[in-house]
This record gives C-alpha cells, structure tokens and sequence, in this order.
C-alpha cells in the first residue's frame, strides 16, 4: 500500500507540530541554546480586516489626464510618502499598497477619527520652490506656478493679478531634511540636502537670483518665503527664519513627506463602523464552526473508518492552512472565512472522490491493498484537473480585486486558492497515511461494513 | 442502471423555468447595479432613539447641499441608509454637521462608501474582463486536458454552456432577491459569480474525466451509455460533495453568519448547486445532443419526448 510510511508519519508530525506551533503563539521566537541569542523571530499577531473590526479604506488616484502613462517607480514613492505622512499621524497596522498602475489604496483599521487622515492624505500635496522674485507673497496665500499648469485650473484664491510665478524645481529633488539650532544655539534652522540634479539647479538659480525671493508653495499654497542671501553650490543649504522647535519640526515634515511626484486624488472612501465588524465575525465563526460538526458527523456516519481518516485529514488540513494563512499575515476577512470554508470543501471533495473509487474497487472483488493503490491512483487526475480549475479562476480574482485595491475580493481569492492547493496535499498525501496506519493497526474483519457498502 | 440521459429535454425545459422569472425580472427592473459599479454614495446614520428625523427633511438637508437624488431607506437595525450620486468627504462632513445640528441628536456613521464615477465604469469594464477572461480559460484548460479524446474542444464548449447556465442561474436568483430583498450587484457579487464559474467547471472535470476513462474501458458501448454511466458512477460524489457537504457548510454560513454575509453566501449556494445539476443535467446531455447531431430530428424528437 506504502512503502516509506515511517518518512510519511514523521513528516506529517513534524508539519503538524509546526503548524500548531504557529496556530497557537503570537510570536515566534528561536534562540540559540548556547549562545541565548535570538537566531528568528516571527511576529504572529493576527490582522483583522476592515469588515471585522471597522475602520477607513480610501482609494487614491493619480490626478493626471487619463491618458498619460504613469511610472511606476514614481507610484512607489508616493506610496512610500503617504505611507510616512500617515504612519506619523500614529495610526495602527495603516497599510498602504500600491494598487494597479496608477492607483494607492490605504486602509486605517479601527479608525474612528477619520476626518483628520483624510485631510492628511489629501494635503500630502505637490511641493514647488518657486521664484517669485522681489514679491514675497503672504504665507498661506495661493499662487499660480507654471508647473503641471493642467492642475492649477482647480486653484482657488489666486493673488489679484493671477501672475503666473516659475517653478524652479520640486521637492522630489530633496534629498534629506532637519532641524538643528543655529550657530548661537537660540533659533532653529532647517538644513536640507539635494540630489545631484536638484544641486545643479539650485546653484544656477540661487547664484543669478541672490537677495531675491525663493518661495517654497505646497500644492501651490506658501508656506514660506526665504531670501537667497547667497549662492548655494553644494547641493547643501539651510532655511533660517524665526523658527520655534514645533514650527521648524512642521515645516520638515512638509518638505520631507510633501513632495509627492504625482498629485492624488481620493476617489473612493469606505468607512465601516466598529459595531458592524464584531458582531459578524462572531457570528461568521460560529456557522462555520456549526457547518464543520454537522459535515464531520455526515462522513462518518456515511463512510464510516475512511470517514474518521478524512475528519482527522481535514483537521490537520484547517491547522495547516490557518498556520500558512497565520504566518504570512494574511488579513482575516468574512469572505475570506467563506472562502477558507469552500476550500474545505474542496479538501473533503478530493477525499469523498477517493473513497466512492474505493469502494467500486472493493465492490468489484479486489483486496484492500489492491483497493487503495487504485482508489487513489484513479481518483487522482479528476482531482488535479478539477482543483486546477478552481485556481485558475481564484487567480484571475485575484489580479480583478489587486487593480482596484478590494481587499475583500483579494482575501477571498487568496484563501481561496491557497487553501484548494493545500487541500490537494492533505488529501493525497495525509489521508492516505492515515488510512493505512488505521488498516495496519487494527485488523478488520468485515471490510465492507467499515467501509461502508 | 438508471437511464438519466434519456429525459434531457425535460431538464433543459426545467433550467429555462428556473432562469427564465429571474431574468424577465431582471429585465423589467433593470440590472440592480450597487455603486461599486456606477458610483455613488451610501451613507448609513444611526440617530438617538427618537430622534431620527422624517425622510423629507434628509432629502431637504441632501438638497441643500447640492445633491438632488438622495434616497432614503429605514434598516432593520432602526439606522438609516442614504443613496446619492457621489459625496465629496467635504460634502459629507458639512451634511452631517448640519444633521447633528437639525435633530440634537448624535449622528453615528454606521458605514460610508463613495466611490467616484469613474473609478465605477472601469470595475465595471474590468469585472467583465475578468468573467471573459476566466471563460476562455476554462476552454482553454479543458481543451487541453482532455486532448486525447476524440473531439476535446466539444467538452471545453460544453463546459461553458453550462457555465453560461449557472452564470443565468446567478442572475436569476439576484434578479429575484433585487425584487423582494433589496439586494444589489456589487463587488462581493462578482466575487460569488466569478467563485460559482470556478467550482461549475471543476464540476464539470470530474464528470467528463469519468467519460475520458471510461472511452479508453468501454471502446464499443454507444456514447450515449457511455455518458449515462460515466454520470450514474460520479453521481454519489456528486451529491456527497455538493449536498452533503459544500451546501452544509454554505447553508450554515446562511443562516447563522450574519447579515453581512447572507446574500453572498444565498448566491454561492445557489450557484455551486446549479453547478453541479449543470454538468449531469446540462453538460452532459448536450455532448450526447452534439455526438447525435440531434438538431436535425429536433421536431421528431419532441414528440417522442412530450412530458
């Protein structure tokens, strides 16, 4: 029936034990004996979907004409600083991901305030310096500038002769920014460095424009307005002013995490209620759990010994595919339960498969050895061909719900799939095993009343 | 063994039955597209008990803000579910400062979906994609695992029609929930859908790989007795798999799983049902209809086969 069923049995302990391991801790740490150093460490902590415990998704768009093409190392950057900008608001577990070409989607778990992210997000705008020349325009005010001119048409409160100012570079050429104390030590300053090209820039402009105005705008609002007191060459510079520490800390953040190369704009918000979350996720388990009992109780009153086999197949299949789903920090979703408990389907699909074969095979005269090698050999292409199925189109879910930022349709998708893929080892392999230690270790007489015919 | 195949115009008449009131509904009241797909907002409030405020003075409020096509729903939950043409998070805030301000009531966000105009034709363009791509797919897949059969493509076609029955059998039953349930195509819809197409065709592969084992086995039996007793093997899978199993587990999640779930979990059930009725009842048949070129003697047959 099996040849190497030793191997079979410690692997399966070994995955079993693992997966337990993982099923069980929040946090997986492996230290050294000798040394008591840790060697790894895992985080386990599970991550509840926005279904589940409430709170805010939004889906961010580049603002550009439809057409244009968008690269994508620019949309990661601009993932990178939403996700600063907001990581500093300290949100919890905020995830922003880039979704599609040319869309962000960021979700606030248990958020209640969501006002004060979405003004966050949507101020994270367009950083510009300016030359403006010997007008220093109030800060606060808007300006017009002759960058991206396309989305200055929304602009509001434009200065009364709508001079239309030139941007001499954006703050994508910043290198890095922050706030030391002057020389004196009593008023602060904000140092910044450029980037090889921002440096060239700003030497050309600041050695032909000195004693003039350098007005730095953020989505073409002023935020200050220095004066070029001399050139700068090394791509080095500082911005002095009657700065305090909050205020030159505020104007650092801006200049570091406001200079997004691509202007966003929201064009989805969903906000889901604490209350709505909690309450479905218990009530989800539950049926799940409900659903799972009365199935057990089915395949053992039908199939009776492979009936046992198959239940136990399948709790070693939930331990693993909830470890797999556990480690890799997928986030638990209703339908990804729905979508966790049709992949059970799937598991005990293949072993229901199995076991009519089986029974043909018994039926038509053959010994038990005989009727496992061809209950699983004959079962075995309808059960490839069938799941393959199933994960081609949980594939093409997937890459539906990736574009659009749904993590709803991902996590489904997902565990969807994952779970057919593990199913299909349980049931070839673990079943199998299972099957013939119960044959092995308990001589049964009356092979077709326990099988059930 | 028993003759199943015999009857097949009777099972097509009763998958038209069963497709056919949902569709006709469909029709009627259009397709119920949630906003998902053509944009729009959905704001649900709960008020302080007693103080939730007549319809007509929400609908004021909306149009005093700019926004003329609110409709307003009362929940089970005592909240209130407002639909409009898309929100602005601006819009929104001043609609609800003047709600608290209006009814001195706390004013608490249950939910809140807005999603641009947009942004809800491209899902909507993407989402049949996605059923198009998935569809060609399976033809595709099928196609090539059963390459060594005489005529594989027919099987792949076969497995698509039938498909097509379960996708209408989808609609059917949203057309008939969209009527007396309120309920909305949206984009866990989709998910069922495209969840059904999958689990219909896996269906189908075990039914035709009993065919494919069964014409190396079975050389000289006629193709309809071939089909009828590859479905009559497969059958007590069928049902273990489907109802016994799959269908308890959806069934529970339908009944104990809460709202949030029961209308995806109504359409799976439905759906995966439908799925697997398809390959005995739909799939299979037609590869026996196509092997006999019976649409030659189709007037001939009808009178044999009068229920």
């Amino acid at each position: 029936m099996i040849r190497n069923l030793t191997t079979r049995i410690i692997l399966i302990v070994l995955i079993l034990i693992l997966a337990l391991w993982v099923d069980f801790s929040s946090e997986i740490n492996v230290i050294n004996p000798v040394t008591d150093e840790t060697l790894f460490t895992h985080d386990l902590a599970p991550r509840l979907g926005l279904d589940l415990q409430g709170g805010l998704q939004v889906l961010l768009e580049a603002d550009v004409p439809a057409e244009t093409e968008i690269d994508s190392a620019q949309m990661e950057i601009a993932r990178e600083i939403v996700q600063q900008r907001t990581d500093a608001l300290g949100v919890n577990e905020n995830v922003i991901q880039v979704a599609g070409d040319r869309r962000i989607v960021g979700e606030f778990p248990g958020l209640e305030d969501t006002e004060s992210v979405l003004e966050i997000i949507q101020q994270t705008g367009l950083l510009e310096f300016v030359d403006t020349g010997d007008v220093a325009p109030e800060e606060g005010s808007t300006i017009l500038t002759d960058f991206n001119a396309a989305s200055t048409a929304t602009a509001e409160g434009t200065t009364p002769e709508d001079t239309v100012y030139h941007t001499i570079m954006t703050g994508a050429e910043l290198e890095s920014v922050a706030v030391s104390t002057d020389t004196l030590g009593t008023s602060y300053v904000i140092n910044f460095v450029l980037t090889s090209d921002g440096a060239e820039i700003f030497a050309d402009h600041t050695a032909a424009n000195t004693k003039k105005f350098l007005t730095i705008v953020l989505d073409k609002q002023v935020i200050s307005s220095p004066v070029i007191n001399e050139p700068i060459s090394g791509g080095q510079g500082s911005i002095s002013g009657n700065f305090t520490y909050e205020s030159a800390n505020a104007f650092a953040i801006q200049l570091r995490y406001g200079s997004l190369p691509i202007p966003l704009k929201i064009v989805e918000t969903r906000i889901i209620g604490p209350t709505l979350g909690a309450d479905s996720l218990n009530k989800s388990l539950m049926a799940g759990l409900i659903g799972m009992v009365i199935v057990a109780l089915f395949m053992i009153i039908y199939y009776r010994m492979p009936g046992v086999v198959a239940v136990l197949s399948i709790l070693i299949y939930a331990a693993t595919a909830f470890a797999v789903f556990k480690w890799f920090h997928f986030t638990l979703t209703l339908p990804g339960i729905a979508g966790f408990l049709l992949s059970t389907g799937a598991a005990l699909d293949a072993n229901i498969l199995i076991f009519e074969r089986m029974k043909e095979e018994l039926r038509n005269g053959r010994n038990i050895s005989q009727t496992v090698d061809q209950g699983w050999s004959r079962a075995w292409p309808s059960i490839r061909d069938s799941n393959l199925s199933a994960i081609i189109t949980s594939l093409i879910l997937f890459w539906f719900g990736s574009t659009f930022g749904a993590t709803i349709v991902k996590g489904f998708s997902l565990t969807l799939a994952l779970g057919v893929l593990i199913s299909l080892f349980t049931a070839i392999y673990v079943t199998r095993t299972l099957l013939v230690i119960f044959l092995k270790s308990f001589k049964f007489d009356n092979l077709e009343r326990w099988f059930g015919i | 063994m028993i003759d199943i195949l015999s009857k097949r115009y009777f099972y097509f008449a009763f998958s038209l039955l069963v497709i056919l009131p949902g569709l006709v509904l469909l029709s009627i009241g259009g397709l119920p597209l949630s906003i998902d797909f053509t944009g729009g907002s959905l704001l649900e409030v709960q008020f302080e008990a007693g103080k939730t405020p007549e319809t007509a003075e929400l609908v004021n409020l909306y149009e005093d803000a700019g926004i003329d096509d609110a409709q307003i729903t009362s929940t089970d939950t005592g909240s209130l579910m407002i639909r409009s043409s898309f929100l602005t998070n601006e819009v929104r805030d001043s609609i609800l400062t003047t709600m608290r301000e209006k009814t001195a009531s706390e004013v608490t966000v249950v939910r809140f979906d807005s999603v641009g105009p947009s942004i809800g034709k491209q899902v909507a363009s993407r989402a049949a994609l996605a059923v198009a791509v998935a569809a060609l797919a399976v033809i595709i897949y099928i196609t090539a695992a059963f390459r060594k059969v005489p005529n594989a493509f027919r099987y792949g076609i076969c497995a698509v029609i039938a498909m097509v029955h379960d996708v209408a059998v989808v609609f059917s039953i949203a057309g008939i929930g969209a009527m007396f349930f309120d309920w909305q195509i949206d984009a866990l819809f989709l998910t069922a859908l495209l969840t059904v197409i999958g689990f219909s065709v896996q269906d189908k592969v075990v039914v035709f790989d009993r065919i494919r084992e069964n014409s190396n086995l079975l050389r000289k039996l006629e193709y309809e007795k071939l089909v009828n007793h590859s479905i009559v093997q497969t059958l007590q899978r069928s049902i273990n798999t489907q109802l016994m199993t799959v269908e308890f587990l959806l069934l529970a999640l339908a009944l104990f799983g809460g709202i949030t779930l029961q209308e995806f979990s109504v359409i799976l059930l439905v759906g995966l049902f439908s799925g697997t009725y398809s390959s005995i009842f739909v799939a299979a048949p037609i590869l026996v209809l196509w092997e006999k070129r019976e649409w030659t003697t189709w007037f001939k047959r009808k009178e044999e086969t009068a229920i």
